[in-house]
């Protein structure tokens, strides 16, 4: 039986379920918390998502779709143009590339393997914001929104999976 | 069989160099997009601004259950400490009371004054308030996205304050967004005065919360305490704004403590000062006109008073010019 209109564009809304959570949370990021000293803290939470995606479904977050992601995020966050992009690229291509040992992993190999991955990207946004700006960016607030942004990770990528299941059905 | 098992693999091997092709094509692409993005141009500009023209409204319903919050948890609070608060707002408006005394009076001989030297005052400033809609934070930048564009008569290079405190400069406009770098920001340039001594200086923002006070003249001394006020040097600001006060002092390092508070912000107006005429005489004095004219020193600020008072007198004192100064 060949799906109705409808049918067919639901699925081809439910194909973009993971560059879509990865835009909200590029735009949760930036949202004003009237939290003091937080906004310099906020936690990388799109990075979680590409990680995620990355690993479980990387049919769906190509690297295309991770660099327009990236680049999304880079003139939301008012960083350095490519930065965010480059990041992203990368990791989506580190993660997919182990995603045969990540399915079979226990969680906190995966969330290791998160702090591996979050850690790096610091690193380099870090390195080519500096670069780029042509000063050293302060290195305490990067630390303590890694930190966070390590933190978040288990609630996030919980919220993902339920996402993932409701809307596509696991695979 | 034998011969679809080898199409299949031959089509993987395929689609897999395509697929590498594709990664290192984009790596080159991101590593382009710096290097364009850090030259600055137009058409940069005009697409992230229209990006963000496009997302303002979403990050506009995004942000208004934070405020809800922040004001149910800041009228619990207030509650509790009403009767302190009270008390301390008495003694407060009766110590106002006596300023207000001598603002008159003084404004009375100001005028006086003025009116004997025939000095020429600045026209009245335009103001627009906008809705901090996103908080740019992070290592790397000191931004916020208010939700009022050009449509609203938002322009590049206006001071954005709030309370009369100095928070910003915007940098980017769009049709309905504009991008306000804060003080605390590694690209911000203040040209400021220490009230106490008058002593001229430029504040650089680094990243940290406490921005740097720079190119003070040696002989001139600075303790914490000492208030910080803008300059008006570069025509960018007025002089007179409220920055901040002087947080420490160590071997050459001078660090100012902003008066702006970034997360209670959740207005902000901006003020264009600029003198008329400034805009279409130089077209090409955009993003950092502020950061090269205050390094530039006083040559370059003379030639922007000199071209201001060309075009003074025109251009809007409408809108809503009506506020106290």
């Amino acid at each position: 039986m060949k799906p109705s209109l409808g049918q067919r564009l639901d699925n081809g809304l439910r194909q973009f379920l993971p560059v879509i959570t990865v835009l909200l949370l590029a735009l949760l990021q930036v949202v004003p918390t009237r939290i003091p000293g937080f906004a310099h803290v906020a936690p990388a939470l799109p990075l979680v998502a590409v990680f995620y995606w990355s690993a479980y479904r990387p049919d769906l977050f190509p690297a295309t779709a991770a660099f327009a992601a990236g680049v999304f995020c880079d003139i939301v966050g008012g960083g350095a143009l490519g930065v965010q992009a480059l990041i992203f690229l990368l990791a989506q291509g580190a993660v997919a590339s182990q995603r045969r040992f990540l399915l079979g992993a226990p969680f906190v190999i995966v969330w290791l393997a998160f702090v591996f991955i979050a850690t790096m990207a610091a690193g380099l946004a870090w390195a080519l914001n500096s670069a780029l700006a042509g000063a050293l960016a302060p290195t305490r607030p990067l630390v303590l929104g890694h930190l966070m942004t390590l933190a978040v990770y288990p609630p996030l990528a919980w919220m993902l999976a339920r996402g993932h299941a409701l809307v596509l059905g696991r695979v | 069989m034998k011969q679809h098992a080898g199409a299949t693999g031959r089509l993987a091997v395929f689609r897999s160099a395509v697929q590498r092709f594709t990664f290192f094509l984009l790596v080159v692409l991101s590593l382009a997009l710096m290097l364009v993005g850090r030259a600055d141009t137009r058409v940069i500009e005009r697409t992230r601004m229209a990006v963000l023209d496009a997302v303002a409204p979403v990050l506009d319903v995004l942000s208004r259950p934070a405020v809800v919050v922040a004001e149910v948890a800041g009228n619990v609070r207030e509650l509790a400490q009403l009767r302190a608060e009270n008390e301390r707002l008495r003694r407060e408006n009766q110590r106002l009371l006596h300023w207000q005394i001598a603002a008159r009076r003084l404004e009375g001989e100001m005028r006086v004054l003025r009116e004997q030297l025939s000095l020429v005052t600045d026209r009245p400033p335009r103001y627009v308030t906008g809705r901090v809609i996103a908080d740019l934070g992070g290592s790397f930048v000191h931004a916020m996205l208010v939700g009022a564009g050009s449509q609203q008569g938002v322009r590049k290079g206006q001071a954005a304050i709030a309370g009369d405190v100095l928070v910003g400069r915007v940098v980017e406009v769009g049709e309905r967004s504009a991008r306000i770098v804060l003080l605390t920001d590694m690209n911000a340039r203040v040209p400021v005065i220490v009230e106490s001594s008058r002593a001229k200086a430029m504040l650089a923002g680094d990243n940290t919360s406490r921005p740097l006070l720079n190119y003070l003249a040696e002989n001139v001394s600075v303790s914490p305490g000492d208030h910080v006020v803008t300059s008006g040097h570069g025509g960018a600001f007025p002089p007179g704004i409220p920055v901040g006060v002087v947080a420490s002092v160590a071997e050459e390092v001078v660090r100012v403590e902003p008066f702006v508070e970034r997360h209670r912000l959740e207005f902000v107006t901006l003020v264009d000062y600029s003198f008329p005429g400034l805009d279409e005489a130089a077209p090409a004095a955009d993003a950092g006109t502020a950061v090269a004219a205050g390094d530039g020193g006083a040559g370059g600020d003379d030639a922007d008073r000199d071209d201001g008072d060309g075009g003074a007198g025109e251009a809007g004192a409408a809108e809503a010019g009506a506020r106290p100064r």
